[in-house]
């Protein structure tokens, strides 16, 4: 892994950003969203604006096997290229799958890891790896205040809602992960009354649209709350668990995974399931990154850049 | 211990569930002592082998994982919840009442299994 040259400007910061990445900016305003390379996104003024905030996801604490044996320090390496923005995010989102077992000791080693970033807000959905442990308990103890203990919940940042959504416990056997009624319920009532111009952010880890069913990726029940979401002119659905990026555009919504900071996985369908994917080592930094999501003001608008560790 | 309170009338976990996990033998457990009626699960390629197994009352369910990818067991009634299972980990688990228990691994709910326990 080369070595880290902070940009020394924000515009530096962006190149950084978006030549790392292989991806797409969106920007999206008033549900008009305008999808253009990362590399023009970097010389336009339209992918600037302030970082609101990056997604960490899949840091798999615990995780030693060949895939990645050393998911500490690629985690270490993906805060150093937070921490190296020039402008700060105003906080990080953690989109689960922050321990690999649940146990108390990789919680901790991760609640370590990440007091390096500079931005000290953190806000967290859990994967199903952070609530395998038999009574369920080390997530919540840690994490379970921000949500009365639920798992979901929803704050506001500059005029952007954010909502954090469970959808690892409630399962459907055969497949997919599910949000349950009284979630729903809940989002309903979250939503209700809220200005359709008020830019929406979801984050839960598992996908909410159904990449691939015989693996999991999905959520049984995210059409429901899909429905729900579709009044607002500007709704980011952002995931973790598959470890890769893959995105889609449906009406007004973005719907969009992000990499992992521990390891790849296969692609839909490659190979007996949706285990650690093995790379050469030197290309193991390309399989990893995360996302930005940036803010800019007048007119109001959110774009999503993704980044590698390469 | 502190058990996430009910969020959802769909949640198949229980406060029982998991006072009852606390019971069940843990990894690294010896078979049990009445080996006559013993049987261990394979946890494989992301599949539960044999998918369903049929046991006499009182015997012990061993399910062992042989994938690098950790797996749970997971009752969907709620009768028992393994923890986090790493490769070469085991959980053992003592039925006592026939009926049959469908389960599956909560960290790849695609896995299912069945366990049928019929009365002498």
């Amino acid at each position: 892994m080369r070595d880290l040259n902070p940009p020394t400007s924000r515009r530096d910061a962006l190149k950084c950003l978006a030549y790392g990445g292989a991806g797409t900016v969106f920007v999206l305003s008033g549900g008009v969203l305008t999808p253009f390379s990362l590399a023009e996104a970097a010389s336009r003024e339209a992918a600037g604006g302030v970082p609101l905030f990056v997604q960490l996801s899949d840091t798999h604490i615990g995780f030693t096997k060949e895939a990645n044996p050393d998911v500490g320090a690629t985690l270490r390496l993906a805060i150093e290229r937070v921490n190296a923005l020039a402008e700060q995010p105003a906080f990080v989102l953690h989109t689960g799958d922050i321990t690999h077992l649940s146990k108390a000791a990789e919680f901790d080693a991760a609640a370590e890891l990440l007091k390096g970033l500079r931005a000290t807000e953190l806000h967290t959905v859990p994967g199903e790896h952070d609530v395998a442990d038999a009574t369920v308990s080390e997530y919540f103890q840690r994490f379970g205040a921000a949500s009365a203990n639920k798992g979901y919940y929803s704050f506001d940042h500059q005029g952007v809602h954010l909502i954090g959504l469970i959808n690892v416990l409630s399962f459907k056997a055969g497949g997919l992960g599910a949000l349950g009624a009284e979630q729903l319920k809940w989002l309903e009532a979250d939503l209700k009354g809220r200005s359709a111009s008020t830019p929406i952010v979801v984050f839960a880890h598992m996908p909410l649209w159904t990449i691939y069913e015989p693996w999991g990726w999905g959520t049984a029940d995210a059409d429901q709350a899909l429905a729900l979401l579709k009044r607002f002119g500007s709704v980011s659905v952002l995931n973790g668990h598959i470890h890769q990026i893959v995105q889609k555009v449906e009406g007004n919504v973005t719907f969009h995974t992000a990499r992992s900071t521990a390891f790849p996985q296969p692609s839909a369908g490659q190979g007996a399931g949706p285990g650690p994917l093995k790379v050469p080592p030197g290309d193991l930094p390309a399989a990893l990154g995360v996302s930005t999501m940036s803010v800019k003001r007048h007119p109001l608008a959110l774009s999503l850049a993704d980044s590698t560790l390469a | 211990m502190r058990i996430l309170k009910p969020w959802s009338a769909a949640l198949l976990f229980t406060v029982a569930a998991a006072l009852l996990s606390m019971t069940a033998a843990r990894a690294g457990a010896p078979p049990a002592a009445a080996a006559d009626a013993a049987v261990t699960v394979r946890l494989e390629h992301f599949m539960f082998a044999p998918g369903t197994i049929t046991v006499p009352v009182g015997a012990s369910v061993h399910w062992q994982n042989l994938d690098g990818e950790p797996h749970t067991v997971v009752s969907l009634e709620g009768l028992f919840r393994s923890g986090a299972l790493d490769q070469g980990d085991s959980y053992a688990f003592t039925f006592k009442t026939a009926g049959t228990y469908r389960y599956v691994c909560s960290i790849h709910p695609q896995m299912v299994g069945t366990i049928i326990v019929t009365a002498p």
